[in-house]
């Protein structure tokens, strides 16, 4: 991803036409998706010692868990940069997936752990998620309203914010009983070998959801994406579509957030990387791109951290090295554009 | 036709349009001039839509651009603000394709290409059609975004600053196919222009501001007067008749 290789494959581009760029996309489309399905039966199968049926039972639990937070991720953060105009701020980077966290620990601090383990998850996860909506808001509203502002500016201010909901979140723990502190433990630092069956189900149906409510949308942000002015002088509700959009957001952070914990450079790495590849805007094909190599990513991720290094690090370290990376490359390299 | 009718506009206590009423004849381009800060992008943003105004309406062929749904809207009346900073990467292709959206709404049809390939013709984008935008140059880019403008098919076309960053030769070339646009495609062209000489060379109507509000307006060959231009500018300006064209001279 050096310079001298992007613009040899911009020179390279420029000589297709738009049917061999429509050939090309679809071929790494399936390249993506051969890839996938190779890493996700190795997942399935390497080293299963003693019963199949159970192995496989636990592993597929693990697996629907990948699939539905690669999903959400993929698709919340190609959303979320297609309504705020860049390519480097994704929610997690602006604080979001810290701000559920927060929201949990102050949930168990004021009403008690107990009140919040018994109440029914789908409220639970219903009234964090109108808390996240709102912040999402007032964010949007604050940040990327009217005026262009440096992106740099917003990268301090993410940084800014997420350090200081996670200081927030651990003032709070600190405060709270030992023993539900236990408990909240046990709600926030789930990872994938220990997802909670009605949970996952809860939230595949939602991920599910909202990914169909948004492809309806998919045209109008394909034009979103040119800017606001743009977007309202091709006849766009530009306001409208990005309200839409940042639910769906919202929503889809929430999931991915309270299932697994946070994971914060996914996104940015599954999302530019898929724009790259695919070499389009178009978001049907970049949100499945996205989505694919998301699932490889945390796939393969997870089989590097058994294999390799059995078990002695975790997936969000392998994925958030690897995404971080990325993350300082986009912002050297965004000057330039 | 465009009716501004008695448009304010406010930033922060500063009145920025100030009770501006003008109609905008169809046909023909029409230019907005006047100094820095004189209120002409403004107009041209209420009117098109891209900012709401404080007070007054302004009416597209009789559809109040507020309240009209902006799909219609945009089959009728288009618009290239100055600033154009993408961050997708784009063809020439796909953004002039992207002009048939109100029509189509994403899915071209075989009549949306023709009009497509009709428009890249039109502005001599033909050999450049797929190359991305940030390979051309800055008078290529504006020439892809005003043939996007001009594919959206709308009687009504309003550009800011259309001639920003081109130099002499392209900006030349950019007035030929505006006014091309205007006399045998029978567009209405509103244009907001720095250059008075290139305003009075290419338009038929001159409309001119200070300070927010409106000084002037009407043919061109009547306001290229040198107590008009002192009025608008605060400068004096000798103008000249040239070739069969008045051309002002403010180095006097």
């Amino acid at each position: 991803m050096t310079e001298l290789a992007r613009s040899r494959r911009g020179q390279g581009a420029a000589a297709l036409t738009a049917p061999q760029r429509a050939t090309r996309r679809r071929r790494t489309l399936v390249v993506l998706g051969v890839l996938t399905a190779v890493a996700v039966a190795a997942f399935l199968t390497v080293d299963v010692t003693g019963s199949w049926d159970y192995a496989l039972q636990q592993r597929g639990r693990r697996l629907a868990a990948m699939a539905v937070v690669a999903v959400a991720v993929a698709v919340s953060t190609v959303l979320f940069q297609t309504v705020t105009n860049n390519r480097i701020l994704t929610p997690e980077i602006m604080g979001f997936d810290r701000l559920f966290v927060l929201i949990q620990t102050v949930g168990v601090f004021v009403l008690g752990a107990a009140t919040v383990t018994t109440t029914d998850p789908r409220l639970r996860f219903a009234i964090e998620v109108v808390v996240l909506i709102g912040f999402g808001a007032v964010l949007y509203r604050s940040l990327f309203g009217r005026t262009e502002r440096d992106v740099y500016v917003l990268v301090l201010l993410g940084v800014v914010l997420g350090s200081t909901f996670t200081s927030l979140t651990l003032l709070v723990s600190r405060l709270i009983d030992p023993n539900e502190f236990l408990t909240l433990q046990d709600l926030l630092f789930a990872s994938f070998n220990s997802v909670d069956r009605q949970m996952l189900a809860l939230s595949a149906v939602l991920v599910a959801l909202v990914t169909a409510g948004v492809w309806r949308l998919l045209p109008r942000l394909d034009v979103v994406a040119l800017g606001r002015d743009t977007a309202i002088g091709l006849g766009v509700d530009h306001r409208r579509v990005v309200n839409q959009a940042l639910l769906a957001v919202a929503v889809l952070v929430a999931v991915a957030t309270a299932l697994v914990g946070p994971i914060t450079f996914l996104g940015l790495l599954v999302a530019n990387l898929a724009r790259q590849l695919l070499g389009t805007h178009r978001h049907a094909w970049v949100l499945p791109g996205a989505a694919l190599l998301g699932l490889l990513a945390l796939v393969g991720g997870q089989l590097v951290l058994e294999q390799v290094f059995g078990f002695n690090s975790s997936l969000s370290v392998v994925v958030n090295f690897v995404g971080g990376i990325v993350f300082i490359a986009l912002l050297i390299r965004q000057p330039r554009q | 036709m465009i009716e501004i009718e008695s448009v304010s506009k406010s930033y922060g206590g500063v009145r920025v349009l100030d009770d501006v009423s003008l109609t905008i004849p169809t046909g023909g381009i029409t230019s907005l001039i006047g100094a820095n800060g004189a209120g002409k992008s403004t107009l041209l943003s209420v009117a098109a839509r891209l900012l709401p105004a404080d007070s007054g309406r302004v009416r597209v062929d009789g559809m109040d651009v507020a309240t009209t749904p902006g799909p219609v809207l945009a089959r009728r009346l288009a618009v290239l603000r100055q600033e154009n900073a993408m961050s997708v990467r784009l063809t020439v292709r796909e953004l002039v394709a992207f002009g048939r959206f109100p029509h189509s709404g994403g899915r071209l049809t075989p009549e949306d290409h023709r009009l497509v390939d009709e428009a890249m013709a039109w502005f001599e984008l033909g050999p450049l059609a797929d190359r991305h935008l940030d390979q051309l140059s800055g008078g290529q880019r504006q020439r892809a975004y005003v043939a996007m403008v001009m594919c959206q098919g709308t009687d009504h076309v309003l550009l800011d600053e259309p001639l920003n960053n081109l130099d002499m030769r392209h900006a030349v070339q950019m007035m030929r196919m505006l006014r091309g646009m205007a006399d045998e495609l029978g567009r209405t062209v509103v244009l907001v222009v720095h250059d008075v000489n290139v305003a009075s060379c290419y338009s038929d109507r001159i409309v001119a501001m200070r300070e927010g509000q409106l000084v002037a307006e009407g043919p061109t060959s009547e306001l290229m007067t040198p107590e008009l231009l002192r009025k608008v500018f605060d400068v004096e300006v000798e103008v000249h008749e040239l070739a069969g064209r008045r051309i002002g001279v403010p180095w006097s």
